[in-house]
């Protein structure tokens, strides 16, 4: 006869992921390659933003990689602007994690590249919850969206290392406090590293590109 | 919102930890989620009877969902509150320097299963 027994486990469910995540990092430091995963909601200004900091980025290779449930719209945005690029396809998730950025990795291709940039799924909920073994994490809040957000997205907030406010040139258009703003998302993350910009005009760009830089270069020298 | 791919890296887990332990069958699994975690009880177990359906060890297995309460600290008066209630306002002295102390959890707690194959060559 089977006995039953019980198996006592006590792990986190993202236990898994977040080791992979590790060892994920583990690979781009020997590869000397940064991954930047970005993030925001639909409409934030990702490719925008990507777009506008190309061709500020001197001494530094980029490439992105666009994760998406469907369309290479965005893909073929990049490739316009002469920005080496390459399609992910999430199959219906919401987020990418470890595994499926090792494998767009994989498939992308990383060498003579210094700065990978994964332009996460569209969405201020579920990608802030998987590690996907990026080196640093940024969200982008654009100013339509309203300045509560860190308020009701606080672990996207929380898990970031910068924040990048897009579209300030609309600010006169819009009831958004820049003040409110910073305060609610550094009472998540007092270490938050905050950058309003316009990717439209480039206000505030050269600021970004400079913390980028400089993090890109720690990370692979 | 993303209680299917929670239930994908569950079952990715509970299969490894079943051939670890040389588990032939996996009846249930016992999982924790906080109260202010990410992911909705209903929803996952939903999603977690349709997964479980094309699994092989960890077939029709029924999951069992514990709810972890969750508990804000507060640094000036240091009492600690429901945050479900309170939000990160602490209500006794109104001070913001809160923190979650507990309630964000995903936590494979135990898994219930028939003995395994390396016991029962050991009878």
């Amino acid at each position: 006869m089977d006995k039953i027994k019980i198996i006592e486990v006590k792990q986190s469910i993202f236990q898994d992921n977040d080791k992979d995540a590790e060892k994920l990092r583990g690979e781009l430091k020997e590869k000397k390659t940064f991954l930047l995963n970005l993030m925001s909601s639909p409409g934030g200004g990702k490719t925008t933003f990507l777009k506008a900091l190309a061709p500020r980025l001197k001494d530094i290779s980029m490439g992105v990689m666009e994760a998406d449930i469907d369309s290479d719209v965005d893909a073929e945005a990049m490739k316009e602007a002469g920005i080496r690029t390459i399609q992910l396809h999430t199959g219906g998730m919401c987020h990418l994690d470890a595994s499926m950025t090792r494998q767009g990795l994989e498939e992308f291709g990383t060498e003579g590249l210094d700065l990978v940039v994964l332009e996460n799924v569209g969405n201020l909920v579920c990608p802030a919850e998987f590690d996907t073994g990026a080196v640093r994490n940024a969200v982008i809040l654009s100013v339509p969206e309203g300045h509560d957000k860190p308020l009701k997205y606080p672990l996207m907030f929380q898990v970031a290392h910068a924040l990048i406010i897009n579209k300030i040139d609309t600010l006169p258009y819009f009831d958004f406090d820049l003040e409110k703003v910073k305060e609610y998302a550094l009472m998540r993350n007092p270490n938050l590293k905050i950058f309003p910009i316009s990717a439209k005009t480039g206000e505030g760009m050269d600021k970004v590109k400079e913390w980028l830089e400089n993090e890109v270069k720690a990370w692979i020298s | 919102m993303h209680e299917l791919s929670v239930v994908f890296h569950t079952l990715e887990s509970v299969r490894r930890i079943a051939e670890e332990n040389g588990v032939r069958k996996v009846n249930s699994v016992t999982v924790e989620i906080g109260e202010v975690s990410t992911v909705l009880p209903y929803l996952f177990e939903d999603c977690w009877n349709w997964a479980v359906k094309k699994e092989s060890v960890v077939k029709d297995a029924k999951i069992k969902i514990e709810r972890i309460p969750a508990v804000t600290y507060c640094e000036d008066c240091r009492k600690e509150y429901p945050t479900v209630q309170y939000g990160r306002t602490c209500p006794y002295c109104s001070s913001p320097r809160t923190f979650l102390l507990r309630g964000n959890e995903m936590i494979i707690k135990e898994i219930e299963v028939e003995d395994s194959y390396g016991q029962n060559q050991d009878n």
